[in-house]
């Protein structure tokens, strides 16, 4: 098990670097961060002011070096219109997303997993290929339209739920369904497919032949065993997932950190945009961590062959 | 009148029985009927496109043209509908299924450019991973992990901050979020296609790498490749419809389906049918490319026999 940490932390290092090193040159991708940073009718002496303020007249690799030394303390500079620090004003807004994200992922979770495994045991009925059809729309369906949809509908017309906006849990319902049937076709698909391939092994059939209930059958036994891979998949989209809520947040208002990173980049705010990318990159790399230490735990077999 | 079976139409099948064998027209009549609702929806998928391309002829109206004494017209079962309107009229007056029309050139061609740019360059680097292994793998994959930890969606954004938007810049955009992708999964069927013998007989009789490459690896992933890069088209249309939605894609006045969703937004309080339609094209295409997509893998797939 040590091993296994120590090696999966490593991994998290590089990726970390990576995450760092692609934030930084962000800004040097047009030539000069300095055009980018300074309004545009700045003068040329403001400008190498500012330069050597900055330290944009070192070399890379020491501009690098000094990014890397405030990122990891959480320091990105102020913001270019709050005066505030960066920072600090993405971080305000992560409990608005960690709430948004964790919500969807429990709908989607919920609608997934009892879908998946009625389809898989009821593989080919009327009830599967219903499910089937779900999961190919749910896929190609965009979810900012999917957003305005539920909106016109129980917002506008039924007026039963709060358009946009943040506090209540009323405001939460319309988001969180929105981010979850983002995320529930493809967790379905794999619940069923996890499903249809434990319900063919000898275990199971061993568990009917002793004359076990079928739904002991299928939840102690076939699903369980399910639990592990959809685990790491779930965990593992994390990522898509939070992709998913930085949609939703826009369509919604929703004061999270996609918003506020949305909104710095429409001012081109780039010390706040640098904080958001990175402190969203960082939590989906915590959180695939998270999940390879709870596989690795669950199942010996995935420390050991990994 | 019933003929009878001569000994033409029977030949030893695979796997020894002996069946009657069917002309190849009617074996690719029927592989076609099994896979009906893929060739339903390319069908469909060829109409849209074609409206697209051919957008002055199918429609009497002008995307552009604005026509203020008939704005906000609803479609044309509503009271106070236009029949000349199908779907009504935006804010401006301009005819909403015309402008819709027309986005789709705008979506279609940046998601087919953007797969083209981002397959070309992710199969590079897949075959140099899967093909060189040690430093290039060492150096390639980690590129592509770190990449895939970030959300597409937020890595387009971050990269927008930067580039600014508009038509190539998209295109530049959605292929950085794109590539990384096919280098992961090409890489994995070279490593396993460069263990086969017909490759380390072509080595063995002095084939140069490249030739190897081009003329044995590459040509054995063309399967592959399409059907990834098919179903990649679909991603690459909402995302674009995302940034577009967002103010950040193709800048108005051009019809896109994201611009005018953003647009409709505004009035969706009053006039759902301005956001609900255009979102409606962006649903349906990324529907019938993914329905093709999926057709195209069971076509290429030569364990599933059709």
């Amino acid at each position: 098990m040590r091993t296994y940490l120590v090696r999966t932390v490593g991994q998290l290092v590089i990726v970390i670097l990576g995450i760092s090193m692609i934030t930084f040159f962000l800004l040097h991708l047009t030539g000069d961060p300095v055009v980018m940073l300074l309004p545009y009718d700045a003068g040329k002496e403001e400008m190498e002011r500012f330069r050597v303020a900055m330290g944009f007249d070192q070399p890379l690799y020491i501009q690098y070096w000094r990014f890397l030394k405030g990122a990891v303390q959480g320091d990105f500079g102020r913001s270019l219109y709050m005066e505030q620090s960066a920072f600090l004003l993405v971080w305000e807004r992560m409990p608005a997303t960690l709430l948004l994200t964790v919500a969807g992922m429990v709908i989607a979770i919920g609608v997934a997993v009892p879908l998946g495994i009625i389809s898989a045991v009821k593989r080919y009925s009327f009830i599967d290929n219903l499910c089937t059809i779900f999961a190919i729309s749910g896929q190609a369906m965009p979810i900012f339209w999917l957003g305005i949809m539920l909106i016109i509908v129980f917002a506008v017309q039924l007026r039963m739920l709060p358009a946009s906006g943040y506090g209540t849990w009323q405001h939460l319902v319309l988001p969180a369904i929105t981010l979850g049937m983002f995320q529930a076709p493809i967790t379905m698909r794999l619940v069923r497919s996890g499903m249809l391939e434990v319900l063919n092994q000898d275990y199971v059939r061993t568990a009917r032949a002793k004359g076990l209930p079928e739904n002991a059958v299928l939840l102690k036994h076939a699903f369980k065993n399910v639990c592990i891979p959809v685990i790491t998949i779930v965990g593992l989209q994390f990522g898509q997932l939070l992709g998913g809520a930085i949609v939703t947040e826009t369509v919604f208002a929703w004061p999270g950190v996609a918003t506020k990173t949305v909104d710095a980049i429409r001012n081109q705010d780039f010390p706040v945009v640098q904080a958001g990318v990175f402190l969203l990159a960082i939590f989906i790399v915590s959180v695939n961590l998270l999940v390879d230490v709870i596989v690795g735990v669950i199942d010996p077999r995935i420390r050991v062959n990994s | 009148m019933a003929r009878s079976l001569s000994d033409r139409d029977i030949a030893p099948s695979h796997d020894g029985w002996y069946a009657p064998q069917r002309s190849s027209t009617v074996k690719l009549l029927s592989r076609l009927w099994r896979l009906k609702g893929s060739v339903i929806a390319g069908c469909l998928l060829l109409a849209i496109v074609a409206a697209a391309i051919f957008a002055p002829v199918v429609t009497p109206y002008d995307p552009l043209e604005a026509n203020i004494m008939l704005r906000l017209r609803p479609p044309w079962w509503m009271d106070g509908s236009v029949p000349e309107h199908l779907l009504g009229t935006d804010q401006v007056g301009r005819d909403i299924l015309t402008r819709i029309i027309y986005g789709g050139r705008v979506s279609l061609s940046i998601g087919s450019l953007a797969v083209l740019v981002s397959a070309s360059f992710g199969i590079v680097l897949g075959l140099m991973a899967g093909y060189m292994g040690k430093v290039a793998d060492a150096v390639i994959s980690t590129l592509v992990n770190i990449m895939l930890t970030f959300p597409f969606v937020l890595l387009a954004l971050a990269v927008i901050a930067v580039l600014g938007s508009g038509f190539s810049k998209l295109v530049i955009v959605l292929a950085i979020t794109g590539w990384p992708l096919y280098t992961r999964i090409i890489r994995a069927e070279t490593m396993a296609l460069k263990e086969r013998e017909f490759v380390v007989a072509a080595r063995a009789v002095g084939m140069t790498h490249f030739r190897i490459l081009t003329k044995h690896v590459l040509l054995n992933l063309v399967g592959t490749i399409v059907v990834i890069a098919s179903l990649q088209v679909a991603r690459m249309i909402i995302l674009e419809s995302f940034l577009s939605f967002l103010g950040l894609g193709v800048p108005p006045p051009t019809p896109t389906w994201g611009g005018m969703l953003g647009e409709g937004r505004l009035y969706m309080m009053h006039r759902w049918w301005l956001a609900a339609f255009p979102g409606m094209a962006i649903f349906a295409t990324t529907l019938m490319i993914n329905l093709v997509g999926d057709g195209l893998r069971d076509w290429l797939d030569p364990h599933l026999k059709l």
